[in-house]
């Protein structure tokens, strides 16, 4: 009989949670959260303003989940740059081989020593510090060579495979060999990877707005959101509870789901 | 290097202290010009891309209006009309000179402006990886192969790995600084009047900079140890009577110990990365402070310099650690050197 799988469903419920309140964060917050003096200012948190109100007297509640939705968006447009260029370029070198897979895996080993803040702010400073967009285009290029590594991998050990041997002997073309045969097989890995990927962007995208070089007023993100927390700390602590919270909260959620998928596939792998 | 096996004679074996000292060397010099080749294509490729994006430097001193003949002027003047390569080699032969050019917000020469800074960023990383190596190594050592509260550990485990230092950093500064008043938030003291003072600001500067990492290392090196534990040469030790922490000790680490050895040095490189938004959190007049204020002002020979300072810091925790993974496992020492 099999054991239960905790980390999956306290994954997932965590994470669908999260995604509903974020999801509602785009249509409806409980108060404007641009709105100035929508109650006293530095209110405690209270049934009124569940995590209290800042400075100006803004609801932190309302701000927190227009904040996760901002960051969320641009991990989510991250991953998808990262993870759509870096398993393409994996699942090719992978497939076939050959001169370029040693070439863009030399060239990968070197790019994945070197931290991803540290080469998002050089890639931010080429671009232009303040834009959303940059943001994403340069955590997104950031994160294809490690997407590119596991992918790689991933599609390699499954190249001489014998089911593969036959799919080709019967005379598959290379295309629905990738997609229809080895895809589906190489998930057990890729899944894990892009939850980790997942958390590696928001922690990335909250760092860069901290630093003041990521997504600006007025879509402010968590990470920007911190660094005004921090301003604060004597007169609302709270401020930074609140945000600094829900971040740890989003990561570790994805946390378990990914460590989930991991254990569950751990016997078919 | 040359090295001949000393087998000149049929019947003379050959010294094996001998041969395996010179293979040692061999392997060492070999990492270390891949180590160094490694920096110059790193450095080459960061001077170019901010020389591409800097756009001349001639018009955006003279503006769009000025004549082609003044501009060609004052190119030549700064040495702009010649080719990449050479300007590239005078760079990097500043760069070990102490010239590297003034940065263009603060008037001031780069080199003045970095020098005092990058001793403090390496105080400061050196103390995160301590306390990285320090914590977690007995950690994973110890949670590897016992069973209880796996799942609790586990999620344990999680949570710190999902911690931001920025965001560790203003917890520590809440409870330590307002209110336990331990330090003062934002005030880093001048080392040489309160060295402890400073001591104690660096070392939870550093604590915040730790915590995911160690969370990562431990799970790391308990995984790889775990694995280690199951292999048959452990049962067959154990089997024969011997004790349990010897044979963990004494086998058991030498095995595990290489993969966590590169993974410390990856973690050197996150170091560097973290110190750049720990030292934002707790205003630690560093390198990483430099390099943020450098990127919004667009000052690059700042930016450029400072990218690159912390560059040759990662490849040399690569090559490090690879030396010294070859000095624990005799097997990488012979495969690296044939």
């Amino acid at each position: 009989m099999r054991k239960r799988n905790g980390f999956l469903i306290a994954g997932l419920v965590l994470t669908c949670a999260l995604a509903a309140l974020i999801l509602l964060g785009f249509f409806w917050t409980p108060y404007d959260p641009n709105a100035m003096a929508a109650g006293p200012k530095f209110d405690a948190p209270s049934p009124a303003h569940w995590m209290g109100t800042d400075n100006f007297g803004r609801d932190i509640f309302s701000r927190v989940l227009k904040g996760a939705g901002t960051t969320v968006s641009i991990a989510l447009a991250t991953l998808l740059i990262g993870a759509v260029c870096g398993s393409l370029a994996g699942a090719l070198t992978g497939y076939f081989g050959g001169p370029a897979d040693e070439v863009l895996m030399r060239l990968n080993d070197a790019l994945t020593a070197f931290p991803s803040i540290l080469l998002a702010l050089v890639v931010i400073s080429i671009l232009g510090p303040g834009s959303r967009l940059n943001v994403m285009t340069a955590l997104g290029l950031v994160f294809i060579p490690s997407f590119a590594r596991v992918t790689r991998t991933a599609f390699a050990s499954l190249r001489d495979v014998n089911y593969i041997k036959s799919a080709r002997l019967m005379g598959a073309s290379s295309r629905r060999i990738l997609l229809v045969h080895m895809l589906p097989n190489t998930a057990p890995v890729l899944l894990p990877a892009l939850t980790i990927g997942f958390n590696n962007a928001v922690l990335a995208e909250a760092s860069m707005s901290f630093l003041g070089i990521g997504a600006t007023p007025p879509n402010a993100s968590l990470g920007y959101m911190l660094s005004e927390a921090q301003g604060m700390l004597f007169a609302a602590p709270w401020y930074a509870a609140g945000t600094g919270l829900v971040v740890v909260l989003l990561v570790f959620s994805v946390g378990l789901l990914g460590e989930g998928l991991r254990r569950r596939d751990r016997g078919v792998l | 290097m040359e090295c001949e096996e000393r087998t000149d004679k049929i019947f003379t074996l050959r010294s094996p202290r001998f041969s395996e000292g010179c293979l040692l060397m061999k392997y060492a010099l070999k990492r270390a010009a891949a180590g160094l080749a490694t920096m110059l294509i790193v450095s080459f490729l960061t001077f170019a891309a901010f020389d591409l994006i800097s756009g001349d430097a001639a018009t955006a001193m003279l503006g769009t209006s000025a004549t082609p003949e003044r501009l060609a002027a004052l190119r030549a003047e700064l040495g702009l009309d010649r080719p990449l390569p050479v300007r590239y080699g005078e760079w990097l032969l500043g760069f070990f000179t102490g010239d590297l050019g003034s940065s263009t917000s603060y008037k001031q020469p780069v080199w003045d402006l970095i020098a005092s800074k990058t001793g403090l960023t390496l105080c400061l990383s050196l103390v995160s990886f301590v306390l990285i190596a320090a914590v977690s190594i007995p950690l994973g050592v110890f949670t590897a192969g016992r069973r209880r509260f796996e799942g609790a550990r586990t999620a344990l485990n999680q949570l710190g790995m999902a911690v931001p230092p920025f965001f560790t950093g203003i917890l520590l500064s809440w409870v330590f600084g307002v209110g336990l008043k331990w330090f003062t938030p934002g005030q880093f003291p001048d080392a040489g009047r309160d060295f402890a003072g400073a001591a104690v600001y660096l070392l939870f500067a550093a604590a915040a900079l730790s915590i995911p990492r160690i969370a990562m290392t431990a799970r790391m090196l308990r995984s790889t140890v775990q694995e280690e534990l199951g292999k048959d040469y452990v049962r067959t030790a154990i089997s024969r009577g011997n004790d349990r922490g010897q044979v963990l000790r004494r086998h058991v680490l030498k095995n595990a110990l290489p993969p966590v050895v590169t993974f410390l040095a990856q973690t050197m490189a996150e170091i560097v990365a973290g110190s750049i938004v720990v030292e934002q959190v707790f205003v630690i007049p560093g390198l990483g402070q430099m390099l943020v204020t450098s990127i919004s002002n667009r000052d690059y020979p700042v930016v450029q310099a400072i990218v690159v300072i912390l560059a040759f810091w990662v490849v040399l925790a690569g090559t490090a650690a690879d030396l010294i993974n070859q000095r624990i496992d005799p097997r990488l020492r012979l495969g690296g050197a044939a």
